[in-house]
């Protein structure tokens, strides 16, 4: 009954140049996240592309991409957790790692965004319960709760056992997570780029597809840089997986505008994203669909190039990318389509009613969320240094047969 | 950055209390060692007496906010423009010093509390020269006398008496 | 506080013709700065709360001339202290005024649009802590202390109503404290309210003449807003919304 995790997990050294250095670098992007926050905050938010019309941006941009993509890499964990995907087990731990690292990140960048980031004490405080956001508070630091207490349960032999009851608590919550991040969105009804309950579950996809790509690029420069044995079974594995949920979140992207083309008081977004949006239009044909979905499924799926790490490696980095840009036409896109307050009229104010907002990202903004994702990388090298998350070895010969799905662990 | 105003209070206390200042501070308030507040410009009394300002002078103001703002309960005596209607001084480092503002007063003790509070970047410090209140501004009936408002005020309700009386569907 | 010279005005004071008029919702000055608006008994002795006894409102009527909105900005701006900035795409506006044109008829309109004061705002529904929020009174209200900045109002409001104050604040009101990295929008002049003063855009209109904004009780069956209101077919802006919003509209 119990599953006794028998693979070894050992600390990297670390010790290397190659480790120090991007550890320097990391530190910092970190470094200038904060350093931008803090002139966002003495200048006022008038030195980001902010505005009164497109009133979140870059930074919402990078927070919601790490969030999402936390819930996403704990994925891995549950998949052997939960559905007995054993080929997955030697990956547990890295994957809770990675979830409370991203979710961290995204937070940092979320917080340091506020207007009001000194008053952080009140948000803990005073909450609203009608409101997604104070929701989130709660699952955003129960997720933290959850993840740490699944990490211990895999990583204590002696509670090894619960892992899989911890592990299934932790997917229910991250699926919570997912759907409160999603529903943030979903609940704009005056907006038409929002508001659909759709989002939740395309979220969800996408959460899926980030979290696995970011895993795969950690893994396999890890292994490389540490000169441990990656074999190729477990690599195969992840990559079709990968291109499973690439294929989901572009079925629920596909449905998404599917229907918005149905409803009347979504057609005029729909068109403005799809057709004559401009930037936003040439963001999501070339950007998402063919640089986020097309290509990587090539790669990931051509039998002539879907054997070599390099293009595995590829199909990642432009899922990333494409998730970016997928978020950025949710968040930026949604909002620059002037809301419709009168239907059927043409509205014209001083307050740009009516009219496409523009929205020009600056640097400290950028550099805020770009501060996010270093911070999220730094805390997942360091974890890797000073606690055994990474196995000794990844070769086809430690993980045992692939594909075969135990009952073992129930 | 700004840290919450909290976490200084409670590394003040700390503070205080390691130093042992804290009691003759709060007890004697100006004993030469510590924070030396300027004397009101205005009023024989404080609001409450003058100990209980001293310590509890911020709960008095965030309770009074709360119910200003959320309830809309107007009138009440801890009203931050009362404060600084009364408290406010002249200082040479503040517009050469032709301006009366509630900043030193309060950063006085503050700063040797290591508290910091944000009113001010919301609520002017500055006291108005005319006592607020008595006179909202009015843009149609500014700069006459009492006499001559009243005189417009009644002819207006003359006037508007009328009106009412020719359409004659006043509801009762 | 507010020491005015004239006795307070209670019931008994006022006579009977005057206590007709205060029923029939006329706003009327009584004194020096003092005015009476949408029935006597709803006006609020001073030290207390708020209730939904009362529901503020406002009538605007379209078809008036378009200039006189400008009017209705200006004052706003002169009693908040807002404007002045010279970032239009940041610079917050608590009223602005809209230019509205059928796509299909030519016929075209101009209104001020502002905080509309929903009864079931949906920027009080997703404020994480509760800073936006509504009175008892149905005044949507920004309270500043609390408020962490995160604009999540902005983005739930169908009506753009709400601002964010992106640049530091000099020079505020006394009776309007602004501050940086907080939202704001337009408080029906709640602190004019609590006075039983008229909002400042409807005195300044009443002042040049006109009543192209009606303030009042919508509560009040007799109020001169509710007996308009009853009168004549009124919109509101996205009433599809289901927002309930307490700004009424004549004329659209
Ligand atoms: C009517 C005028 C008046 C008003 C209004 C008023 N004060 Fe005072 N306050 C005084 C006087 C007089 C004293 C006595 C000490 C002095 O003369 O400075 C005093 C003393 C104080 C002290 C103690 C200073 C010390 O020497 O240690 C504090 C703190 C204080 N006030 C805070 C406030 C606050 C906060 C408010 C607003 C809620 C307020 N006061 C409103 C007149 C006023
Ligand atoms: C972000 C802006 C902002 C900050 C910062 C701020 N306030 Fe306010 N405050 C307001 C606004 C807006 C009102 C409402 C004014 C009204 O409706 O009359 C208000 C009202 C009040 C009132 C009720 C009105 C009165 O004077 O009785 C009090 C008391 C008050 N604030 C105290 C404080 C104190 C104490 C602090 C500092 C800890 C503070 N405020 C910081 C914006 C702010
Ligand atoms: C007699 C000295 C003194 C004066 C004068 C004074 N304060 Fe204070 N104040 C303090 C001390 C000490 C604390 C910290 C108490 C604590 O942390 O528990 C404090 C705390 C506060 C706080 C709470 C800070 C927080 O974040 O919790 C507010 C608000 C405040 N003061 C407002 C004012 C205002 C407004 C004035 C001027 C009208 C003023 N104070 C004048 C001594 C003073």
């Amino acid at each position: 009954m119990a599953s006794i995790d028998k693979n070894t997990y050992k600390e990297v050294s670390g010790n290397g140049g190659d480790y120090l250095s991007l550890i320097a670098w990391l530190g910092v992007f970190a470094v200038a996240g904060i350093g931008s926050a803090f002139y966002m905050e003495t200048q006022g938010h008038v030195v980001t592309g902010m505005t009164n019309q497109i009133v979140w941006g870059m930074p919402h941009v990078f927070a919601v991409f790490l969030i999402i993509a936390a819930s996403g890499a704990l994925n891995v964990a549950s998949m052997s957790s939960v559905f007995g995907k054993k080929i997955y087990k030697p990956l547990g731990r890295l994957s809770a790692i990675m979830a409370l690292s991203l979710l961290a990140g995204g937070l940092l960048v979320l917080v340091l965004d506020l207007g009001r980031p000194d008053r952080l004490d009140v948000a803990m405080l005073k909450q609203n319960f009608k409101s997604i956001f104070a929701w989130n508070i709660y699952l955003y630091s129960g997720f933290f709760g959850v993840v740490i207490v699944y990490l211990w349960m895999m990583m204590e032999r002696r509670f090894n056992k619960y892992s899989k009851i911890a592990g299934t608590f932790a997917f229910v919550w991250r699926l919570a997570l997912t759907t409160g991040t999603g529903s943030i969105f979903g609940f704009l009804m005056a907006r038409p780029g929002y508001d659909a309950a759709i989002m939740a579950p395309m979220f969800i996809a996408m959460s899926f597809a980030f979290g696995l790509a970011i895993k795969i690029i950690f893994v396999t420069s890890a292994y490389r840089a540490t000169a441990r044995p990656l074999g190729d079974k477990l690599l195969f594995q992840m990559r079709n997986l990968l291109g499973i949920f690439i294929a989901a979140a572009l079925y629920f992207n596909i449905a998404q505008h599917l229907t918005n083309l149905y409803a009347p008081e979504h057609m005029g977004v729909e068109m403005f994203i799809l057709l004559d949006g401009g930037i936003y239009t040439i963001l999501f044909w070339v950007g998402q669909i063919l640089l986020g979905t097309i290509v990587p499924m090539t790669l990931l799926f051509h039998p002539a190039i879907n054997r070599s790490c390099q293009s595995i490696n590829a199909a990642s980095m432009l899922v990333i990318i494409g998730g970016i840009i997928q978020v950025y036409i949710i968040i930026v896109g949604g909002q620059a389509y002037p809301m419709d307050m009168f239907p059927g009229f043409e509205v014209t104010s001083t307050f740009f009613d009516g009219s496409i907002h523009s929205y020009t990202p600056s640097l400290p903004e950028i550099v805020l969320g770009l501060g996010g994702v270093a911070t999220a990388l730094l805390i997942m090298m360091l974890a890797v240094k000073y606690l055994p998350i990474l196995p000794a070895s990844l070769s086809d010969a430690a993980i045992g047969p692939a594909n075969i799905t135990t009952d073992e662990d129930a | 950055m700004r840290l919450p105003n909290n976490i200084l209070g409670i590394a003040f206390i700390a503070l205080t209390l390691l130093l042992g200042a804290g009691g003759a501070y709060a007890a004697e308030g100006t004993n030469g060692i510590g924070p030396n507040p300027a004397k009101a410009e205005k009023g024989e009394q404080c609001v409450e007496p003058v100990d209980d300002m001293r310590r509890y002078h911020m709960n008095y103001l965030k309770h009074q906010r709360d119910e200003t703002l959320r309830e809309g309960i107007r009138g009440k005596k801890y009203s931050l423009n009362e404060c600084i209607d009364c408290h406010a001084a002249k200082s040479p480092d503040v517009a050469g010093g032709n301006i009366r503002t509630i900043k030193p007063f309060c950063a006085e003790c503050h700063q040797f509390a290591a508290v910091k509070i944000d009113c001010f970047e919301c609520h002017t410090g500055i006291a108005s020269p005319i006592k607020k209140g008595n006179k909202p501004p009015m843009p149609s009936k500014h700069g006459k006398t009492d006499q001559e408002k009243d005189a417009l005020v009644f002819g207006m309700l003359e006037n508007y008496l009328k009106s009412k009386s020719d359409v004659g569907g006043v509801a009762e | 506080m507010n020491s005015n010279n004239l006795p307070p005005i209670t019931e008994e004071k006022i006579d009977i013709e005057r206590r007709r008029l205060l029923a029939s919702g006329g706003a009327i000055a009584i004194a020096s700065g003092i005015m009476l608006y949408g029935g006597g008994a709803g006006a609020r002795e001073k030290g207390q709360p708020a209730t939904s006894a009362q529901r503020w409102g406002m009538l605007i009527d379209t078809t008036a001339d378009k200039s006189i909105w400008d009017t209705v900005v200006t004052a706003c701006k002169r009693e908040q202290g807002w404007g002045g900035g010279n970032n239009p795409a940041t610079d917050p506006q608590w009223v602005r005024k809209v230019s509205i044109k059928n796509k299909s008829t030519g016929a075209e309109a101009t209104l001020p649009v502002m905080c509309q004061h929903c009864a079931n705002p949906p920027c009080v529904d997703v404020c994480p802590t509760g800073a936006s929020m509504q009175r008892a009174d149905g005044i949507v209200l920004v309270d500043k202390h609390i408020c962490i900045g995160c604009r999540y109002c902005m983005m739930a409001c169908p009506y753009s109503a709400r601002s964010f104050v992106h640049e530091p604040v000099h020079n505020q009101k006394p009776h309007m404290p602004r501050g940086m990295g907080t939202v704001e929008s337009c408080t029906m002049c709640v602190h004019r309210v609590d006075n039983n003063q008229q909002p400042a855009c409807v005195e300044a209109l009443e002042a040049k003449g006109s009543k192209a904004i009606i303030f009042g009780d919508l509560n009040d069956p007799d109020s001169e807003i509710s007996r308009a209101v009853s009168a004549h077919v009124t919109r509101r802006i996205r009433e599809d919304l289901g927002v309930e919003p307490g700004v009424h509209y004549k004329g659209i």
